[in-house]
Parts: structure tokens; C-alpha cells; sequence
């Protein structure tokens, strides 16, 4: 499978922008697939499947569980095409093996999309390899032969084997051609489309340390890395005699940044200069950091803040844009013809990941050799900056996969193990490295904020004629900052005859990552706002606009790598329409200070179209009553309570971006450092409702953990205004006086 | 510094300074890894176990002020997950990453504990001090309703078999 994203590499070059070529950032999922290592190993049942002699099947779930279900799915798609009873499955976390294994990572959301057919052509090739093994033992044909919950028949004879009992045979016979395989007809499914609950249910329900931050080896001792508060700065002294006597403290020492030559992972750096504190206890060894003095080389950085990012960035929305990105028709002639001119100035902020587990690794150090315990969303990148920092060689380090309590893009950054590689090789004993969670909030790598300046003008019949957005963003050096990019096939793009993208950057002193659905998660709320204000000034219905507009263009994107490189309308109208249907669009009479917004936004392969109903008080407090959301991810739901579950999460994630969260810098430091200054939706404030709706179409089945989350902040923010007449362009929203009921 | 104390049931004696948090003894003393931390300073709930019966947050309550009191953690609700609220959360599949659902689970009991037929919005009341990052929240209220349904079948079967005998 080729896995490139197709947000890998935009295509800006080619478009005869003026300036400075801007080459952009990979984002991180398609890192390792770029990284140039060994070619992906096709799928290979003995490396999935395990068949013991009394008939147990073992299936080994491949990539990293953080709470998307994926140790569910992969192997629920292996059993499927093997036929086996689901119930009789055992499933096992792989570690991380690059020889035996392609893409161990959760990202993107790729394991749907990357996995649909390696996972099942695995399966698929067990299945006749156990049909093969029953052929010869019997010395029949293979023809006439079945296979069913584990078991193959010969319906002639009458006579079974067991997958057990074949298990030694089959080891012994070479793989099928993959291409031979026949697959299942989806009718016929069994366990695929069929909810299977967590089999991990247990173990949580019963408070069995099955998290990363569980680990415990014998002999193991706690660390605390104290990092300069300034992104980049280095530790000149500290008192470390004075913390080395204190109570339960093993060791202490200065951590220097090697110099790093490899520059093949950007946005993954790895180790930063610090101090390790290594303790009987986690709590000894943070007693003893608050007794840290140090003296910080700060660096460049140190003058930074939020304040002066907004200042310039208003400095530069005010002169001419740096680089165009792309422009479709003549953006001048379609304001000049245009009936009707709508300006708009949006933004959003920094936000923090802030997965509830806080970033830890357990690493032991021995004969030479460094053995780690991780909950990174991509252990092969974590392996790489982790042999740059200890200076060990790739083959001398083992990973274990170990559950994460979430990672939401904030484990696709392996900063915490490299510390954690370091510190356990250098103190000589196991160590858990565990950050706390002001660590892990002011040393994030953060979702970018931005600004962007939107023109559109209507015709006089209220269609969008022109699109103009200048985009206000981050840079490093020539490039933007990772996940800070905007594309040149963003949408609107295609749907409007005079269209121009034009950017502007100013150089950031913090680092920044993927955030659940990278860029989308910002760019919906602007995008989808912005075309709400168009659709009331041209006096329409919000959906009938948006058909139209998705009625207006071309409608299949340009593929690149086996991508799309865009939204297919005809697709998006569908998901439109049935949230529309879901909601009661414009059917139903709603209590004054009550209204309904609605939006869609295309991410990751996926189609979603939000609607959400509000209501807003006179102190402008905001209840939302119910979500509807519409989702077509293709033809398949692999498990639908799972799907369901993570729907109904993203709505409430993006509820808390909407509202709480935000990150500012002071003097090069990060301000906020925990939960009650960057908040979550919490019980009381989350809808009674939430309903989901999949479409089943004809395309291959993708995934939903990211695309599902984007659409509902403008679809609230969308039901503010149609509910007072207010629009917010700002987020968090709580910055207009906004706050949950 | 021994502290004694009941954990789940069994007199214990920690060996820890008094100001330790309880969640640091639980789990870097005791081995008891089932309470989670989240964010040191009782803004996310992960870390709440019942000391004599009550919700606490084990974060931000000094090991020696628990002395001499009876701790109950997830372990402690039952270790192999027949206790109410655990089946009902096993059964409603509320789980996306699973981290604060321990917290999620005391905070449950304590309720059903005192109040075994909540309303929604003393389900909201009771939890919301813990806070769920995957936003499996609507699953949440669901669990407690089931489990406070589970823990009523359960009494009144029980009664029903007192009665019988």
C-alpha cells in the first residue's frame, strides 16, 4: 500500500507563486512512511495469526492504542477473512517491529484507510492456508472445502479439522499469492459491522495497570525532567549537590542536548537541555525540584509572547501578502462584478493537547542495549530521535507498545522517551520518567494559532463569485510551521471561479504539532463561519447555500499518490442533506434564544455535516441541547458502537476548543499549566444528545477518530448567531463573554 | 514515617512521609496503579478513591490525614468487576482510552452509595469534577443510570431470597 498522505507534499512550486519557494512541513503521520526505512512488509498471517494445537487463535493488534479502538479493529479484520468465532480470538499489542510490521502509528486517521485490505488479505491468506493443510492431510481437492468459525469442512465427507489441529501443518506451507486471494462478500459478514465491545473493558472497570504509566520493573526508580521554560533554552548551573541529599533522591544530573545532524524527522526533536531528578518515589523526586535553582541560558526565544504575535500579525494583515498560493480565475474582476461584498477577520489560538495521561516512558538500560516502555502514536520516529540522544544504534533499542491514556497527536512527538532513553542509560537503573501535568501543558508541541482575512463577493443572485482569503500564519525560517500549512486546494477552492490563497508568516519562538484533524480543526470554524455570514447576506437558507455552492464547481478533486486531493461534492452534498433531514431543518419552531447552525467540513478522507441546536441565554450562556451528525467514511463500519462512541467524543472535544482553550506566551513561557486555565467540556455541559448517522457508500472504508471533530465549532458558533444575531470570529468564544450554562 | 490505614479492605502501613499525597502512596508505595494521576491539583478527578465512603480527590490528600481511616480504590469495588457500577460500565462499553474511568467509577459509587436512583442532573452534579478527555460523557450518564438499575435488581433479589428462606 502506498501510504504517502496527501497533505505530504502541497504542490506550491508548481503554481508560479512569486517570492521565496514556501516548502511546506510533512505532516507527522506521513513522517515515517518518508523517513526512507525498510519498504513495508507485505501482510503476512504467520506474522498476525497464532493457531495453538487446542485451536486458540491469537491475533496481534499492530499499532498503537490510544483510545481509538484500533486493537479492536485491526485484528476484528483479520478474523473476519480468517473464520474464526470473535469470541474465541485472544488479542495481543504487538511490539514495535518495522521488520515484521508497516506503519505502527496512530495518526491521521490512516489505520482504517492503510489497513482495510493488508489486514484482511492476512486473514484471507490464513484461511486458505489452513484450507490447504485440510486438502492435503485428506488428500482431496481444495475446491469443495469450507472453512467456518474455525474449522475446515469437507461437505462430501462430513469429515472437520480443526485450525488447531492443522496448525502444525500449516506452519510448513509456503504463503499464497495475495493476489489469489478471494474475500469475503461483505453480506456475509460475521464479526466486520457488527459492534464488538472493548475486550480491554475489564481490565479497565477493574483498575488493572494496563497504562504506559503503569509500567513497573524491578528495581525501578522515578524521574522528574526539569526543561528551561523557554522552548530552546539550555541549563548553565543548578544546585545539584544540595538536591542530591535530599530525602528519597537516588541521583541528579545535567541532561546537554547532543548536537543533532539528522534532520530527517523536523517537528521531532527529541532531547532538549534539562535536569533529571531520580527518586524512590515520583513525589521525592518532585519534592525535590521545587528545591532547584537553576540558571537558564534562555536564548532567542525569551522575548517572545502572544502579544506582539497578534500585533504583527495585524501589521501584516494590513500589507500586501507575501506569497500567493494559488489564484483560479481573476480574483479583481469577480469583486468588481460582484453585487455584494463581504469582509471578515477571523482567528484562533494555541491550544494544548492535554491527553489525560501525562507524558511518561519507562526505559531500562542494559549490557549495552535499551529497552523502553511507550504510549507514542509512532514509536519508529521515537526510536530514530531516541538513538540520536543516547547514541545508541536503531537494532540496540526494543520498544513496547503500551496502552496511552489518549494522544489526540500529542505522542506523534517522542520528546518524553528520547528524555526518558537518556536518563535511564545514564543513571544505570530503570527509570519512569513522568512528566507532571504543567510539564506537559507548557512543553507541548502546540496546535499552530492563525488569523485569516476573508473577501467574498456575492452576485445578484447570491452565488459566490469570488473568494479571497490572506492567510496570517507561523513560520520556521522558509517554511511553515508543522501543522501551521494551509493548502492550495483548501475548500473553497474549486467552487468559486475568481479564487485567490495568499499567506503571510512571522517566525515563532514555540513548537507545534498535529492536534486531532491538523488544520481542519481550526480552518472549519473559519471557513464554514465565514460562509455562514455569506449565505445570510445573500439571504438563503445556510444548507441550501451550501448545496449550491457545492452544486457551483468541480466536483471530484485531483488524486495524488491514490489521494484525493480534496472533497468529492457529490459526496459532501449527501452527508448535508441527511444532517438536514436528521435535525429537522427549518421544520421546527424553536423557543426564542434557541436556533440551530449547521456546517461540514471534508478531513482525512472523511465527509461529516454537523448540526447542532442552542440554546443562548441574556448572559450569554450556551446550552447545547443536541448534536446530529452525518458521516460517510465509505462502505464500511468495522465496529459501530466504537464509531458511535469516538463521534459523540469528537463533538465534545471540539466543544472544548470552541470554548476554553487557549495558550499565550509571556516572555517566551507558556502562561497556562493546567485544566483550570485550559479547559475541557466537563459532564454537566455536554449535549443530552448526540445523534450519529453513517452513510453507506461505494468508496473503500476510511477512518473517523479526526474528520468527525471540525465541523461542530462553526456549526455552534452558526446557531449563536441564527440565535441572537451575534457572529464570533475569535476563538476560544469564551473571549466575547461566551460561557456554558 | 508508618501511617497505618485500611486499603480495600486490609489494615496497611504505609511507610511514607505524612504530606505525601495519598495517590503517590497508593501507587509508588503500594503498587495500587489503578488510580490515576492527571493533573496534581483535583481539576480532573482521575485520581478519586473513597476514604470512609466519601469521593475524594487522592491527588491533593496528605497520606497522614487518611490514618486510621478505610481507603477504598478501583480494586477495591470488586476485583473482578461484579460491582454495579463496573458492570454497567463494562456493559454500556463507555470506555475510548479508559484513563479517568477509574475516577469516573468512584465518583459513581459514592453517589449510588448515598443516592441509588440519581436523576441526570445529580448524575452531573456528582461527576463533574471529573473530567474525560475522549468525551465519552453521554455514555457516563448512561452507565450510572444502569448501574443504579443493576444495584436495585440486586436488592431486591436479595431481599427476595431473604424473604424465601
Amino acid at each position: 500500500m502506498k501510504a504517502i498522505n496527501r497533505r505530504s507534499f502541497l504542490r506550491v512550486s508548481a503554481l508560479g507563486a512569486g517570492g521565496v519557494l514556501l516548502s511546506l512541513y510533512m505532516e507527522p503521520e506521513a513522517k515515517a512512511q518518508g523517513r526512507g526505512g525498510p519498504p513495508a512488509p507485505p501482510p503476512n498471517p504467520n506474522v498476525y495469526i497464532k493457531v495453538a494445537a487446542d485451536g486458540t487463535v491469537t491475533i496481534m493488534a499492530k499499532n498503537p492504542e490510544v483510545g481509538q479502538g484500533v486493537k479492536m479493529m485491526l485484528p476484528m479484520l483479520v478474523a473476519e477473512e480468517l473464520d474464526v468465532d470473535w469470541k474465541s480470538v485472544k488479542i495481543e499489542q504487538a511490539d514495535f517491529d518495522d521488520t515484521r510490521y508497516a506503519a505502527q502509528s496512530a495518526g491521521g486517521s490512516t489505520s482504517t484507510p492503510n489497513n482495510w485490505i493488508p489486514m484482511r488479505q492476512a486473514g484471507a491468506a490464513g484461511r486458505a492456508m489452513f484450507i490447504t493443510a485440510a486438502a492435503q492431510t485428506w488428500g482431496v481437492a481444495e475446491a469443495g472445502l469450507t472453512a467456518a468459525s474455525g474449522r475446515v469442512t469437507n461437505p462430501a465427507s462430513g469429515k472437520s479439522l480443526g485450525y488447531g489441529e492443522l496448525a502444525a501443518k500449516v506452519a510448513t506451507l509456503p504463503m499464497p499469492e495475495l493476489g489469489t486471494l478471494k474475500m469475503k462478500n461483505p453480506a456475509d459478514y460475521r464479526i466486520i459491522g457488527h459492534t464488538q465491545p472493548q475486550r480491554e473493558a475489564r481490565n479497565i472497570v477493574t483498575g488493572k495497570p494496563i497504562f504506559c504509566i503503569d509500567t513497573e520493573l524491578p528495581g525501578m526508580k522515578y524521574a522528574t525532567f526539569e526543561k528551561c521554560g523557554v522552548f530552546g533554552g539550555k541549563v548553565v548551573s543548578a544546585n545539584l549537590d544540595e538536591i542530591k541529599k535530599m530525602a528519597g533522591v537516588v541521583n541528579a544530573f545535567i541532561v546537554e542536548r547532543p548536537p543533532v545532524t539528522d534532520t530527517v524527522i523536523p517537528g521531532d526533536p527529541g532531547l532538549e537541555s534539562g535536569i533529571a531528578i531520580i527518586a524512590d518515589t515520583w513525589w521525592h523526586a518532585q519534592q525535590a525540584r521545587k528545591k532547584l535553582v537553576v540558571k537558564w541560558d534562555e536564548g532567542p526565544r525569551a522575548t517572545h509572547s502572544s502579544a506582539a504575535y497578534v500585533a504583527k500579525a495585524e501589521e501584516l494583515s494590513k500589507a500586501a501578502p507575501q506569497r500567493t498560493l494559488r489564484s483560479d480565475g481573476d480574483i479583481d474582476a469577480g469583486f468588481k462584478a460582484s453585487a455584494k461584498v463581504v469582509e471578515a477577520a477571523y482567528s484562533y489560538p494555541f491550544i494544548s493537547h492535554a491527553p489525560l495521561e501525562p507524558q511518561n516512558c519507562t526505559a531500562q538500560f542494559k549490557d549495552g542495549k535499551l529497552e523502553i516502555w511507550s504510549n507514542s502514536q509512532i514509536p519508529g520516529n521515537g526510536r530514530r530521535v531516541t538513538a540520536l540522544a543516547t547514541g545508541l544504534a536503531e537494532k540496540d533499542i526494543t520498544i513496547h507498545m503500551v496502552r496511552g491514556g489518549g494522544g489526540f497527536g500529542r505522542r506523534l512527538t517522542n520528546d518524553y522517551m528520547a528524555e526518558a532513553g537518556y536518563i535511564a542509560k545514564e543513571a544505570g537503573v530503570p527509570v519512569k520518567l513522568l512528566w507532571s501535568r504543567e510539564d506537559d501543558m507548557q512543553h507541548d508541541y502546540y496546535r499552530p494559532g492563525g488569523f485569516q482575512y476573508l473577501k467574498a463577493g456575492l452576485d445578484a443572485s447570491g452565488k459566490v463569485v469570488a473568494w479571497h482569503n490572506h492567510f496570517v500564519g507561523y513560520g520556521d525560517g522558509d517554511r511553515f510551521v508543522s501543522s501551521g500549512a494551509i493548502g492550495p486546494t483548501e475548500f473553497p477552492q474549486r467552487f468559486v471561479p475568481n479564487y485567490q490563497l495568499q499567506a503571510s508568516v512571522q517566525q515563532l519562538g514555540i513548537r507545534t504539532g498535529a492536534l486531532r484533524a491538523p488544520t481542519s480543526n481550526a480552518f472549519a470554524f473559519v471557513f464554514h463561519s465565514f460562509l455562514d455570514e455569506l449565505a445570510h447576506a445573500a439571504g438563503k437558507d445556510p444548507v441550501q447555500f451550501r448545496l449550491d455552492l457545492l452544486s457551483s464547481g468541480v466536483p471530484t478533486a485531483a488524486v495524488e499518490n491514490g489521494r484525493p486531493t480534496g472533497l468529492d461534492a457529490n459526496r459532501m452534498k449527501a452527508v448535508v442533506q441527511l444532517a438536514a433531514e436528521m435535525s429537522g431543518w427549518g421544520k421546527k419552531t424553536l423557543p426564542k434564544g434557541t436556533a440551530m447552525g449547521t456546517a461540514f467540513h471534508f478531513s482525512h478522507l472523511g465527509y461529516f455535516a454537523e448540526t447542532a441546536e442552542v440554546r443562548v441565554d441574556a448572559n450569554n450562556k450556551i446550552k447545547v441541547n443536541k448534536v446530529w451528525v452525518a458521516a460517510d467514511v465509505g462502505s464500511q463500519i468495522i465496529n459501530p458502537g466504537a464509531a458511535e462512541n469516538i463521534c459523540q467524543g469528537a463533538i465534545i472535544d471540539g466543544m472544548s476548543e470552541l470554548m476554553g482553550q487557549e495558550i499565550t506566551v509571556d516572555k517566551g513561557r507558556i502562561v497556562q499549566g493546567n485544566y483550570d486555565k485550559h479547559t475541557m467540556v466537563r459532564l454537566s455541559q455536554a449535549p443530552a444528545e448526540i445523534e450519529v448517522r453513517f452513510l453507506k457508500t461505494d468508496f473503500p472504508p476510511t477512518g473517523l477518530g479526526e474528520p468527525a471533530l471540525p465541523p461542530v465549532l462553526p456549526a455552534i458558533a452558526n446557531a449563536i448567531f441564527a440565535a441572537t444575531g451575534k457572529r464570533v470570529r475569535q476563538l476560544p468564544i469564551s473571549k466575547a463573554g461566551y460561557s456554558w450554562a | 514515617m508508618a501511617i497505618k490505614l485500611t486499603v480495600n479492605g486490609q489494615s496497611t502501613t504505609v511507610d511514607a512521609p505524612n504530606d505525601m499525597p495519598l495517590l503517590w502512596a497508593l501507587r509508588d508505595v503500594l503498587h495500587l496503579r489503578g488510580t490515576k494521576f492527571g493533573c496534581g491539583i483535583a481539576q480532573c478527578g482521575a485520581c478519586t478513591v473513597h476514604v470512609n465512603g466519601t469521593a475524594v480527590r487522592s491527588c491533593i490528600t496528605p497520606v497522614g490525614t487518611v490514618a486510621a481511616k478505610s481507603v477504598t480504590t478501583i480494586e477495591g469495588l470488586s476485583a473482578d468487576g461484579s460491582h454495579p457500577v463496573q458492570q454497567a460500565w463494562e456493559e454500556i462499553d463507555v470506555a475510548q482510552c479508559g484513563y479517568c474511568q477509574a475516577g469516573q467509577m468512584m465518583s459513581a459509587a459514592a453517589l449510588l452509595a448515598k443516592t441509588p436512583k440519581p436523576t441526570d442532573q445529580e448524575i452531573d452534579s456528582a461527576l463533574n469534577g471529573n473530567l474525560c478527555r475522549c468525551g465519552t460523557y453521554l455514555r457516563i450518564r448512561k452507565a450510572v443510570h444502569k448501574a443504579a438499575e443493576l444495584a436495585t435488581n440486586a436488592s431486591t433479589k436479595k431481599a427476595v431470597q431473604t424473604a424465601a428462606r
